[in-house]
């Protein structure tokens, strides 16, 4: 590397170690920064890139290695000399104040003052003029927490430059955010970047890094695999970096064998309930995928609680194999064949403190009662196979679920319906979140389960995805089933062109 | 193998009880000295087990109750309610049995409406079981028309201060529940799901089980415990005290809960562990009175003692034991 090219970096990494017990979380990695670029950091979870963040703002030591800042080595003893270096970092969990005001969030610990009074007409003037540099106009009295993610990204963002004003990371801003509002955060980071500002954006959508980033570091197993402008590589390319081994999602199946001669393994009949979800039919046959696309508040979600018996429907039938059936909850739907794996993951979907191996058996032991109790040995082996089967990387299965990575989380739920047998799975968002690797194995297990002859629903944003492995595709809008695509209507621009028609006699 | 059983023996609250019992022979050197008469074992020993047989019942049915991210506050009230149900019918001339049953079935029922309050209406548990632990009293005095209700019946007598095999009937009667507790909770799936609902309750009903039924059932089976010690209680006095039965038991039996390592926070829990630490409460108790300490002094010790083993349970003293167990395992493979 010559020294013209080391001094246009604003903050570089030079062969950075830091090795914890037994494990080098980084090795020897070298990073730079330009100024006024948006720079991806990508790697499975695992990769070393939090440690790396953690290094450049302050919160690790390198055990080798330096940190260069403007061409001079720095040692940074915390997170906040780093800032006052100019580095400021946004979590995915924004971490301020949701019970204090926008304009306070924004000055806290740096607040203008009179005679040790807080000027708080200055601190709010202030908070609008800073606001309106990001198109943002809010009430900056109210409190933070009453504004959506998006939102409290944005001011977090704004505190941060105004803190620091060099370097900002953001480790995974849009992980909660609906597509409207990553374009906002996006106008927001180009704006920024149009400034002079380096950004360096950790994220799991790979969407989101060609639509943004100038430039590219992977990262896996703690080694820097390369830095390549996003001009110069494909999709391919980045997910082999990352995964080290060639990966593709299975092609759009356009082509598929519609399968609705036989009889339905599942049919709704205009089940509906009132403030929830308009009535809504559809059948799901046994060897079928059902595609569900819509929105965040589309009424996705409360159609899968509907089918499950979690929320109870106040119109329509539902019947199995054509016979007429009540699911009055969801015991009633399990013992079924019925599988639930829910939107939230952590709200609805894991038992934290319990292990691997009984969040895997849990739904199979319900379906067994209270009685009939699997032994210790019965449910190792049970999940001992599952997670063999979705390659769900645990140290021990005795592990509390909450240490495992979202990816493995998420398989451990799926295996969870797998070890009770299911004839019918509901999957809402199974893929959201989670990293590459991850990602297809469960997009396989999809493909896997179909061919074994399941019936499965499964939701999800990303289009391209259920595309994939959809014999035919629902879009939902406002609450209301509003479109059935199927053969060569399935692509991912006319779902999108589904999604985004305005209802009849509303303004476009 | 042998230093994990060895690990799980040595634990903050054995290691508290073996200090309590130790500061007791310290104190008074005749503490562990067992004398047998009449048919049966006495000593100081044998009475920490006796006296804290009705806040270790009422542990037992608390465990259940606090790992489902509940808590049970009427458990001293249905004491006072069983005692007086058993009372009333054998002084109005019915045969024992009877008031035995009818003591525990109205202990259940009160139990069960707990259990409805919370499960059902999703009302806090605090103030769900706060309900009965006030109005709770006022049925008892309502029961025994306001006076201390005494009886001569020799069953119940026999329930609170026979022995059997040498030991005190209560005892026998606690170790015979929490064996029956232990088992039905481990060889069935209901304790894991219990831990389930407690851990995530929303996430425990998407996958089949049937929360508000366990929940309704764990409370039922606390009010069940709380009618046996409400039994135990009365027979020892030979009489029903509406006001002062069980009174503040509630809290101690928390308390050995939480000492036995169960959090309030719900999930993992261990009835063997809540029942050492009702042991662990009566042996500070006992010691102090035998210590011929004027018992003010207990309040005061029992807190202290408390402290002390949160401190050792805590997650920084943890961190501070694994990470000097973790060098001393790297230096010792080192070559």
């Amino acid at each position: 590397m010559d020294a013209g090219e080391t001094s246009a970096f604003v903050l570089e990494a030079r062969g950075v170690t830091k090795i914890f017990g037994q494990n080098r979380a980084l090795d020897a990695v070298n990073f730079g920064l330009l100024p006024g670029e948006v720079h991806a950091l990508l790697g499975e979870n695992g990769a070393g890139k939090s440690t790396l963040i953690k290094i450049l703002t302050g919160a690790y030591r390198p055990d080798a290695g330096e940190v260069i800042l403007d061409g001079k080595p720095v040692t940074f003893s915390d997170p906040l000399q780093a800032q006052s270096h100019g580095i400021g970092t946004v979590y995915q969990e924004v971490n301020l104040l949701p019970n204090r005001s926008v304009a306070e969030n924004l000055y806290l610990g740096h607040q203008p003052t009179f005679m040790g009074f807080v000027r708080r007409s200055q601190i709010e003037k202030n908070a609008r003029t800073l606001l309106a540099r990001y198109g943002l106009d809010i009430d900056v009295q109210a409190e933070l927490g009453t504004y959506s993610v998006a939102v409290q990204q944005i001011v977090a963002i704004a505190r941060a430059v105004e803190l620091s004003g060099k370097v900002l990371v953001l480790d995974e801003p849009t992980a909660s955010l609906d597509k409207h509002e990553v374009d906002k955060l996006f106008e927001v980071i180009a704006g920024l970047r149009a400034r002079g500002m380096a950004i360096v954006f950790i994220t799991h959508f790979l969407d989101q890094v060609f639509a943004i980033s100038d430039r590219v570091t992977i990262l896996r197993n703690g080694r820097l695999i390369g830095t390549e402008p996003l001009s110069g590589v494909s999709r391919t390319d980045v997910v082999r970096m990352m995964l080290g081994k060639d990966i593709t999602f299975a092609p759009a199946v356009t082509g598929i064998e519609e399968q609705e001669t036989g009889p339905a393994m599942v049919e709704f009949s205009s089940c509906g309930k009132a403030g929830k979800v308009r009535p809504f039919s559809l059948k799901v046959h046994r060897g079928e995928v059902v595609g569900v696309a819509g929105l965040l508040g589309s009424g996705r979600t409360e159609m899968a609680r509907i089918m499950f018996g979690a929320d109870q429907m106040d119109t329509g039938e539902i019947r199995i194999d054509s016979k007429l059936v009540e699911l009055k909850s969801p015991v009633h739907a399990i013992a079924r064949g019925f599988g639930f794996c829910p939107e939230d993951r952590k709200v609805e979907g894991i038992l934290g403190d319990l292990s691997v191996r009984e969040n895997i058996i849990i739904a199979l032991q319900g379906k067994l009662g209270w009685f009939r109790a699997l032994n210790r040995d019965e449910q190792m082996e049970i999940a001992g196979k599952f997670a063999e089967d979705l390659d769900i990387r645990a140290a021990s299965l005795d592990l509390p679920i909450k240490l495992l990575s979202g990816g493995n989380q998420q398989k451990v739920i799926l295996a969870r319906w797998l070890a009770t047998d299911p004839s019918f799975l509901i999957l809402d968002e199974p893929t959201r979140g989670i990293d590459v690797g991850a990602h297809a194995e469960i997009v396989r297990t999809i493909n896997r389960l179909r061919e074994d002859g399941l019936a499965l629903l499964v939701i999800s944003s990303e289009l391209d995805e259920i595309v994939a492995y959809s014999s035919r595709i629902v879009v939902m809008r406002d609450r209301e089933m509003v479109a059935e695509l199927r053969g060569d209507n399935v692509n991912p621009s006319v779902i999108v062109q589904a999604i985004a028609a305005q209802p009849e006699g509303e303004p476009a | 193998m042998k230093l994990k059983r060895l690990t799980r023996i040595i634990n903050p609250q054995s290691v508290a009880l073996v200090g309590v019992l130790f500061i007791n022979w310290l104190l008074f050197p005749g503490f562990f000295d067992i004398t047998w008469q009449d048919g049966r074992f006495f000593g100081s020993l044998i009475d920490v087990l006796n006296r804290g047989v009705p806040v270790a019942i009422l542990a037992i049915g608390m465990s259940a109750v606090i790992a489902t991210k509940g808590v049970d506050l009427s458990v001293g009230a249905v004491m006072a309610i069983s005692g007086a149900v058993a009372a009333t019918l054998v002084v109005d001339g019915h045969p024992a049995y009877i008031a035995v049953i009818a003591a525990l079935l109205t202990g259940v029922i009160c139990g069960v409406w707990n259990g409805i309050l919370v499960a059902f209406l999703e009302i806090q548990p605090i103030v769900a079981t706060l309900v009965l632990m006030v109005a709770g009293r006022g049925i008892a005095q309502l029961i025994t028309e306001g006076t201390i209700v005494t009886f001569s019946d020799p069953v119940l007598i026999f329930i609170g201060t026979g022995s059997f095999a040498g030991f005190p009937m209560p005892v026998i009667i606690a170790a015979v529940l929490l064996l029956i507790a232990v088992f039905a909770v481990r060889s069935s799936a209901i304790g894991l799901f219990i831990e389930a609902v407690g851990v995530n309750r929303a996430a425990a009903s998407l996958a089949g089980i049937r929360s508000e039924l366990l929940i309704v059932a764990v409370y039922g089976f606390s009010g069940f415990c709380a009618a046996i010690s409400g039994l135990i209680v009365a027979g020892d006095i030979k009489g029903a005290d509406a006001n002062n039965a069980g009174l503040w038991l509630e809290l101690d039996a928390i308390l050995a809960v939480v000492i036995g390592g169960t959090s309030l926070l719900g999930g993992r829990f261990s009835i063997a562990m809540s029942v050492l630490g009702a042991i662990i409460i009566q042996a500070m108790n006992t010691g102090i009175l035998v210590s011929g300490f004027p018992p003010e002094f207990n309040l005061v010790v029992k807190a202290g003692v408390i402290i002390l083993i949160f401190t050792m349970q805590s997650p920084l003293a943890t961190r501070i034991i694994e990470s000097r167990r973790t060098t001393r395992t790297l230096s010792g493979k080192k070559p």
